[in-house]
Order: C-alpha cells, then structure tokens, then sequence
C-alpha cells in the first residue's frame, strides 16, 4: 500500500510538471508529448518506455487496491463494518483528521475519475466537442474548454489533495519513518505541502485554459 | 449531580444486548467513575435486578483491568485533557444533568462476556508468541556487565508502561492492536537482553496479532490518544523497521 502509494504519487508529480508546460503554449506541450514516446530512443524502441511506465502503473493501481480491499476487510471483520459504538457522541474520534476519515471514499471517487481520465485523452473514446485532434495541446485545451470537464477534474484533483494528506504520512510511516513528534510534524507537514503543490500545479493550467480560452493556433476556426 | 446512564447490558456471550438507562441521584463529585457504578450496583441489587458487571482490580491506574468505552471514546478520554483509565476519571469531568453512555470494548477478538465485560486473552496469546527474552538461568548477572544505553533504557521503559487495557484496540476504527504490540516489541526489542529474537519477536508477535483477527493499522492515530499511558504512535513505526530488518533473516534468524 505505502510503496505503490509513493510510486503513484512520484508519477503525479511529473505528470503535473509535464502539464504545466501547457503554459508555454502549443509547440512547447506537443514537444512534450512528443518526447514521452521516445523517451530513452535508441536504446529502446518508439513507445518502449511509455508502455513499461503504464504497466508499472497498472500494476501500482491493481496493487493499492488489492491491498485497500485486504486492509478494508480486516477492518471491518475486527471493528464491525456498522455501527460500532451505540453512543452518538465523540464520533469522529479524539484527534483523526477529515482527510483519514475519507480514504476509502476519496480513493474510489479517484478510481472512477482515472478510467473517466484515460478514456478522454489516451483512449479518446469519451469525444467531446473537439473530438479527436492530433494535436495533444489542442485535445487538452478544446477539453478544459468546457466548464464541467473542468469541475469534474476540481473534484478529483480535490478528492487527491485529501486522499495525499493523509497517504503520504501513512506511508512514510508504514515504511519506519515516524520517529518521534518532531518527525510527524515533518511528515504531516510533507503530505499537506506535497498534497498542495499537486492541487495546484495540476489545477492552475486548466483554469487559465477556461478561463482565457486560449486560441489553438493552426485550427481552422 | 444528577446523571442519566445508557449502559450496555448483555446477559451472556450469547445474548444480544440493549443499552438500559439508569438515572443516578446525588453522585459526588469527587467519586470515581467506577465509584459511581458501584452505586448503580447498590441501587440494582437493593431493588432486586441483577448488578452491571464490569472490571476493575487495582483502581489506581496501574492494573490495565478496567476500562469501557464512555460516550464513544475508550476510557472517557472525550471528557478529559489528561491521559487516564477509566477507575482515574472522575465524576468532576461530568455536569449535572448529563446523559452518560457506557459500552464495553468493540472488536471481534474481545467478545463480550456480560455486559461490560470483555474477554481479552487475545493479548495474552500476543504476549506468549514473542513477548519473551532467552536469559541463562542460575545466578543473576552482574548488572554492570551488559550496560543499557540512558535512552534504550528510557525508550524501553516508556513501552513498557502498556498496560495491556485493551483501550487502544477499543479506539482504532480498524480495530487494530499496533500499539499494544509495537509496545511489547519496543519494550523488548530495546534492550541488549532482547536482541536475540528481535527480528523473530517482531514476525511471530505481528503473525499472531493477525490470526487473532485484530485489524491492520492505517496510522490514524486515534489509539494513542485513547491510551491511559500515552504510548507514542511512533513505537508502530520502529514496529515496522524491526519487520523490515526481518526481511534480511529466515524466520526472523540471521543466516551465517
């Protein structure tokens, strides 16, 4: 769960750098893009590498859940999977934080929104208006475009913020990081910091993309 | 003071229970809170209906035999903003009037024998699968031959202060015993006298909290606040490095 957890959130953070490079406009993404596909050529063949890092992925994906079902079911077969307590008071705990209290809801409102994610733009089977541009900076603004394309990515990218906050603390503890007080202050610290920088990093290109509409040079409007 | 108390009775491990309210006159405020159910008890049995059973040895915070969960927290630790067990927490920390809920400890491997009551042999079966060292027997060591480092001591004393209550497991909402464990492993694992089985202490004590069927710990952190002893939540984390250094052994014994 912590290692496939770090390994997705090290995935985020340069796919999050790669997005803002929108901001450079359309040659500087597509160069981008581009790049991805032949990243490590020669030496490996065109796409080699792409498809090694969706498979990792994949496999991080499949992992995480597994282990959240395993993780889930001990849980709910050890405390009860209802009610647990009669009394009605004290019910979110003595010091849990909101982000704890979410992770399973927040990390299947995350799943729901990867397959949604990849269906737009790798599998490009969900068409919206711009249906299928060459252009990735085309496809990507034509997409943010459209005001609810970008509230269901506030909602994700939200439901991650949460999701990081309190999985990058677990996991860095998981793995024997949490060595005292001082040290969770850090590590709690690194989740909201790093948790934050993925928010917005991720949510400030598309904002400008609705909000400036930037035109998409060479389409034929 | 005057208090309503919503306890939970149930006849037997068999029976379902209900929570059963009582109202209680004129409680001190100085008693304790098992005081104050001594004097439910009084009241039950003059009128002929059977007393609430709950557990209590020492009543000075040391035995870790009594313990339930007072308005959804373990120990009454909602109430309060000092670490306590439940024979500690007094009838002060409530006001006139209050509607008191009082349950026993929830989760699958501390079924409920009566009422308040539960078994935790669970923990005892913990202990037995690693909470042990291998020491020669015959005459005691000069105590000066394996000196103890001021902060190893410290550390393992600070673990071993768990009281073995339970109140931790009562608290996570996974129903995990992490900290108790990590707290036997601590205490254990810091002492040149528990090097020996360090690595396989941590194996065997982890295997045997899982067939007990405790939950998994998701580091949420309530169990360390819910804890009369205040056993730090960073003792799970050394829990896990001991079980990573057992990755390098077979079965937790070094090879060669």
């Amino acid at each position: 769960m912590a290692l496939t957890g770090l390994l997705m959130v090290g995935f985020l953070l340069f796919h999050m750098y790669g997005n803002l490079k929108l901001f450079a406009g359309m040659e500087a993404y597509d160069t981008y893009a581009h790049h991805l596909r032949i990243f490590f050529e020669p030496i490996l063949a065109n796409r080699v590498f792409l498809w090694i890092v969706r498979v990792v992925m994949l496999a991080a994906v499949v992992l995480h859940i597994v282990s959240a079902i395993v993780v889930s079911r001990s849980a709910w077969s050890a405390a009860g999977a209802g009610r647990r307590y009669q009394s009605g008071k004290n019910k979110s705990g003595l010091q849990r934080t909101y982000a704890s209290r979410t992770m399973r809801w927040g990390g299947v409102i995350i799943f729901v929104f990867v397959i949604a994610h990849l269906l737009q733009f790798t599998v490009s089977s969900l068409r919206t208006e711009a249906i299928m541009q060459t252009s990735p900076y085309a496809r990507v603004v034509a997409a943010f475009e459209v005001w609810w394309v970008w509230l269901a990515y506030l909602i994700a990218l939200t439901a991650v913020l949460f999701h990081l906050r309190h999985g990058i603390w677990s996991a860095f503890t998981t793995l024997g990081l949490h060595i005292g007080p001082v040290a969770r202050r850090n590590l709690d610290a690194l989740s909201w910091i790093v948790a934050g920088v993925l928010w917005v990093g991720f949510l400030a290109p598309v904002t400008w993309i609705l909000i400036a509409q930037p035109p998409i040079p060479g389409a034929s409007a | 003071m005057n208090v309503t108390l919503r306890v939970w009775r149930q006849k037997d491990a068999q029976s379902k229970g209900k929570m059963v309210d009582y109202k209680l006159q004129d409680i001190d405020d100085h008693m304790s809170f098992l005081e104050m159910l001594d004097v439910l008890n009084e009241q039950l049995t003059a009128s002929g209906e059977e007393p609430v059973a709950f557990d209590s040895d020492c009543r000075e915070g040391i035995c870790g035999m009594c313990g339930v969960v007072i308005n959804g927290v373990p120990h009454g630790r909602g109430q309060t903003t000092y670490q306590t067990t439940t024979c500690q927490l007094h009838m002060r920390e409530f006001r006139d009037g209050d509607v008191i809920d009082v349950e026993p400890w929830r989760a699958k491997p501390f079924p409920v024998i009566k009422d308040l009551v539960v078994d935790r042999t669970s923990f005892d079966r913990i202990i037995e699968a690693g909470g042990f060292i291998s020491a020669p027997t015959g005459t005691a060591p000069e105590a000066h031959s394996v000196p103890v480092p001021k902060a190893d001591a410290d550390r393992a004393f600070d673990a071993a202060t768990c009281i073995g209550c339970g109140a931790c497991v009562a608290a996570c909402p996974n129903g995990s015993a992490m900290l108790f464990t990590a707290a036997k492993i601590t205490h254990l694992g810091s002492l040149p006298q528990g090097q020996p089985e360090r690595r396989s202490r941590a194996l065997s004590m982890v295997a045997q909290h899982d067939a007990e069927g405790f939950g998994n710990c998701s580091n949420i952190g309530e169990c360390s606040a819910a804890c009369p002893k205040g056993i730090p939540l960073q003792f799970i984390s050394r829990l896990n490095r001991d079980l990573w250094g057992a990755l390098s052994t077979v079965d937790g014994k070094h090879l060669g």
